[in-house]
C-alpha cells in the first residue's frame, strides 16, 4: 500500500496571549491520501486557520505549544529545521493560497513575476524560463498570458485570485492548501473560480485541503468533510455522507442552517455561541448548545471510528 | 394598534414610492475638469408598501447600496423622485428632512465598524433620541429596554453598560438592529445585514429581522448578494446589474421562472449544498460586469449574454417588459409578440 500523502497526528497548537493560552488547536489528528480534496468547515473561531498554518509552520511569535507530527509521505515535517523546510517543503510539496492575499500582491512589481518568483528562487530558473512556466500556468486557471505583463490593479478580483492560484500551483506541490478561495468574490466569479479549481483536480488530480465557513460552497469540490469546532476535528467523513446524513450533532445543525435555493425548507439556528478558546469547556465542547446532551458529555468524548469509514468525536456513536 | 382609517391608508397609497431614480457622482480630473460621471443608479422605478420586504439583489458595484443610501436621503438624487408618504424628498428642507430621517433606519453592512468603539451601548442607543428630541432620559430608559428586548438582548441590563467589544458578533448587529428600531421607523434598509456573520448565526439574526417587520409593519430595503437567503425573507426580489434593476417580481415568482438572462445565470451559479455539485462544471457567462462610467450600448448585460440579438440588443436600451402579471424584465427576449 503506498504511504498516505498527509498525515498529522495529535497535533497542538496554542497561543499566548495577555488573557491567557488560546488553545486553537487542540489535539487533532486526519490523513489524507492523493488526488484528495479535503475541506475543513467550521464557523470563525474554531481554529480552521490556525490548523493549516500549523501545517505549514507559519507561526506567529506567540506560540506556547506547537506538538504532534504533520508527515508528508514518509517524513515528519515538524522535525526538519527551518531551513530545511523552506528550500524543501513550504511552496516546494506544499503551498498555499492565503486568505484575502489576492489583495496582498505587490503593487510596483508587474504580476508575472510575482507568480514565477517561487520558480525562481527554488529551482534556480532564470527569469525568461520562469515566466515562460508562469504563462503556462496562467493558461491552466483561465488567464490570458499577456496578463503577466501587467500590475496588481490592472486585474478584477477574479483575476487577482487566479493569479494567485497560479503562484500556488507553479512549483507543481504535491498539496495546495486554500483559505477561504472564495470568499470575498462575487458569486458570478465565485463559481467561475470553484470551475477553475475542479478543472486543476480533475486533469491534474492535485490533492486539496481548504477551509471554508460556506458549506454549499465546499459540496462545488470536497471529496472528504472535515468539520472543527473549538479547537477539535469533530467529524471527518465523505461528502456524500456529510452533505447528505451527517452524524455529530453540530454537524447536522450547521447543515439545517445553510439556506438553499431549489427548495423550500424549515432553517435553524444553533443557539448560544462557541466557547472560548481560552478556557474551553471540559467534556464535549459542543454540550452546551447541543440538542441530544446526555450525561456521558461531561467527559471528553474520544473520536469513535464508524464501520463505514467514518470519525465522529460524540459520545452517541460509542 | 391598527386602526381603520390607517389600514385604509395602507391599502391606497405605497409608503415609498420611486420614479426614475438617478444617482451619477462626478468624476473630476485635476480638482475642476469634468472627467465624466460614475452612473451608480440609472433608471430606478419602484413601489414599496408598508409592511413588505424587498431584496435588492446583485455583484458588488451593481448599485444596491447606492439606491439605498439615496433613498435614505444620504445622497441628493442627479434626477427623479422619491416620495415618502406623498412628501417629495427634494422638497424637504432641514428640519423636515430630520424628521424624514428619523422614520427610516438603517443596518449597516459591516457591524464590526457600524459601532464607535468608545461609546456604551447605552449611549449608541440614546444618540438617536438625543438627536431627534427626546432627551428626558427616564423615556430614553424606558425605550431602551424596549428595544433590547425586541433584539432579544435579555436581560438589557446585562448589556446597556457593555462596550461592542465585549460583545460577539451576533450581539453586536442586534445592537446594529435596534439602534436602527429605536425611532421606531417605518422603513429600514439593512446593507448586508448577515453578511459578515457565521452561518448558525445568520438564520437566528434574520429570523429575528423578519420578526420585528411584522410586529411593527415595517418596509425593509434588505440588500444582499446571496439569494438563498432572499427566498426566505422577502416578499419581492429586485435583480440589479449595473445600476439598472433588471427584473423585479414576487420572490416565488422569481425562484419559478427567472426570464432574465443574468438572472439564469446567478441561479445557476449559486450551489446548493449537494455532493453532486462536485461532478459538473457550471456554466458561467464569460467576462465582468461593466465599467459603469461608460457602460455598454443598449443592453447593459449584452457583451456577455449568451442570447444577445445582433442589431438590437447591443444598439436600444430594452424597456420593461412584463411576460407574466406582476413581474417584470428588462430584456428584449420577452417583448411581445416576439423580438
Amino acid at each position: 500500500m503506498p504511504a498516505k500523502l498527509l498525515q498529522v497526528k495529535d497535533l497542538y497548537l496554542h497561543f499566548k496571549t495577555q488573557k491567557g493560552t488560546v488553545q486553537a488547536v487542540d489535539g487533532v489528528s486526519v490523513d489524507m491520501d492523493r488526488d484528495d480534496a479535503l475541506a475543513v468547515i467550521g464557523e470563525s473561531g474554531c481554529g480552521k486557520t490556525s490548523f493549516i498554518r500549523a501545517i505549514l509552520r507559519l507561526l506567529p511569535r506567540n506560540v506556547e505549544t506547537y506538538k504532534g507530527q504533520v508527515i508528508l509521505e514518509d517524513t515528519d515535517i515538524m522535525k526538519l529545521s527551518e531551513d530545511r523546510f523552506r528550500t524543501h517543503v513550504r511552496w516546494v510539496r506544499i503551498s498555499m493560497v492565503a486568505q484575502a492575499a489576492m489583495n496582498a500582491l505587490n503593487p510596483v512589481l508587474r504580476v508575472g513575476d510575482q507568480v514565477s518568483e517561487p520558480l525562481v528562487v527554488h529551482q534556480g530558473l532564470n527569469k525568461k524560463e520562469a515566466l515562460a512556466q508562469a504563462a503556462e500556468v496562467f493558461r491552466m486557471v483561465g488567464v490570458a498570458p499577456d496578463f503577466l505583463s501587467r500590475y496588481a490593479f490592472e486585474l478584477s478580483g477574479g483575476m487577482r485570485q487566479r493569479a494567485i492560484l497560479a503562484m500556488a500551483l507553479i512549483t507543481k506541490p504535491d498539496l495546495v492548501v486554500l483559505d477561504e478561495p472564495t470568499s470575498a468574490l462575487d458569486m458570478l466569479t465565485q463559481a467561475n473560480i470553484m470551475n477553475v479549481l475542479k478543472g486543476i483536480k480533475r486533469d491534474l488530480h492535485q490533492s486539496f485541503i481548504f477551509i471554508t465557513h460556506d458549506v454549499a460552497t465546499t459540496s462545488e469540490l470536497a471529496d472528504r468533510g472535515v468539520v472543527m469546532y473549538a479547537g477539535h476535528i469533530v467529524e471527518i467523513t465523505s461528502a456524500e455522507q456529510f452533505f447528505l446524513n451527517p452524524f455529530h450533532p453540530y454537524s447536522q445543525k450547521l447543515m439545517a442552517s445553510v439556506p438553499t435555493l431549489k427548495e423550500r425548507k424549515e432553517l435553524e439556528f444553533i443557539p448560544g455561541q462557541p466557547p472560548s478558546l481560552l478556557n474551553p469547556p471540559t467534556g464535549c465542547r459542543f454540550a452546551d448548545r447541543c440538542h441530544r446532551r446526555f450525561e456521558d458529555c461531561d467527559q471528553e468524548p474520544p473520536m469513535f471510528a464508524l464501520e463505514d469509514g467514518r470519525q465522529v468525536k460524540c459520545w452517541l456513536y460509542k | 394598534m391598527q386602526t381603520q382609517v390607517e389600514a385604509q391608508v395602507q391599502t391606497s397609497a405605497p409608503l415609498l414610492h420611486v420614479k426614475g431614480l438617478r444617482q451619477w457622482f462626478e468624476l473630476r480630473k485635476f480638482v475642476f475638469a469634468r472627467a465624466g460621471y460614475v452612473k451608480a443608479v440609472d433608471g430606478v422605478s419602484f413601489d414599496l408598501p408598508r409592511g413588505e420586504a424587498l431584496a435588492l439583489v446583485g455583484e458588488s458595484g451593481s448599485g444596491k447600496t447606492t439606491l439605498a443610501r439615496t433613498v435614505l436621503g444620504l445622497y441628493k438624487p442627479t434626477d427623479g423622485d422619491v416620495v415618502f408618504e406623498g412628501m417629495h424628498l427634494k422638497d424637504l428642507n432641514f428640519r423636515q428632512m430630520r424628521q424624514y430621517r428619523s422614520d427610516l433606519g438603517y443596518i449597516q453592512q459591516d457591524p464590526y465598524g457600524a459601532l464607535p468603539p468608545f461609546l456604551s451601548v447605552r449611549s449608541i442607543l440614546a444618540e438617536p433620541m438625543r438627536i431627534n428630541g427626546i432627551r428626558n432620559k427616564a423615556e430614553q430608559d424606558r425605550r431602551i429596554k424596549e428595544v433590547l428586548e425586541e433584539v432579544r438582548l435579555i436581560p438589557h441590563t446585562d448589556f446597556v453598560h457593555k462596550f461592542p467589544h465585549m460583545l460577539s458578533g451576533g450581539q453586536q448587529q442586534r445592537i446594529v438592529i435596534a439602534r436602527a428600531m429605536v425611532l421606531q421607523p417605518k422603513l429600514v434598509a439593512a446593507d448586508e445585514p448577515v453578511s459578515m456573520l457565521d452561518a448558525s448565526v445568520r438564520v437566528e439574526i434574520l429570523r429575528l429581522l423578519r420578526k420585528i417587520q411584522e410586529m411593527h409593519n415595517l418596509a425593509v430595503i434588505y440588500i444582499t448578494h446571496d439569494l438563498s437567503t432572499v427566498r426566505y425573507f422577502s416578499e419581492r426580489i429586485f435583480i440589479m446589474y449595473a445600476a439598472k434593476t433588471v427584473e423585479k417580481a414576487e420572490t416565488e415568482s422569481l425562484l419559478e421562472h427567472h426570464f432574465h438572462p443574468y438572472t439564469q445565470a446567478l441561479l445557476a451559479a449559486i450551489p446548493d449544498p449537494d455532493p453532486e455539485n462536485a461532478k459538473k462544471f457550471r456554466d458561467i457567462p464569460p467576462g465582468e460586469p461593466p465599467s459603469l462610467v461608460n457602460p455598454p450600448p443598449g443592453c447593459r448585460f449584452h457583451p456577455r449574454c449568451p442570447e444577445c440579438i445582433k442589431g438590437l440588443c447591443d444598439v436600444e436600451e430594452p424597456p420593461e417588459f412584463m411576460p407574466i402579471e406582476g413581474h417584470s424584465v428588462e430584456c428584449w427576449l420577452y417583448k411581445e409578440g416576439g423580438p
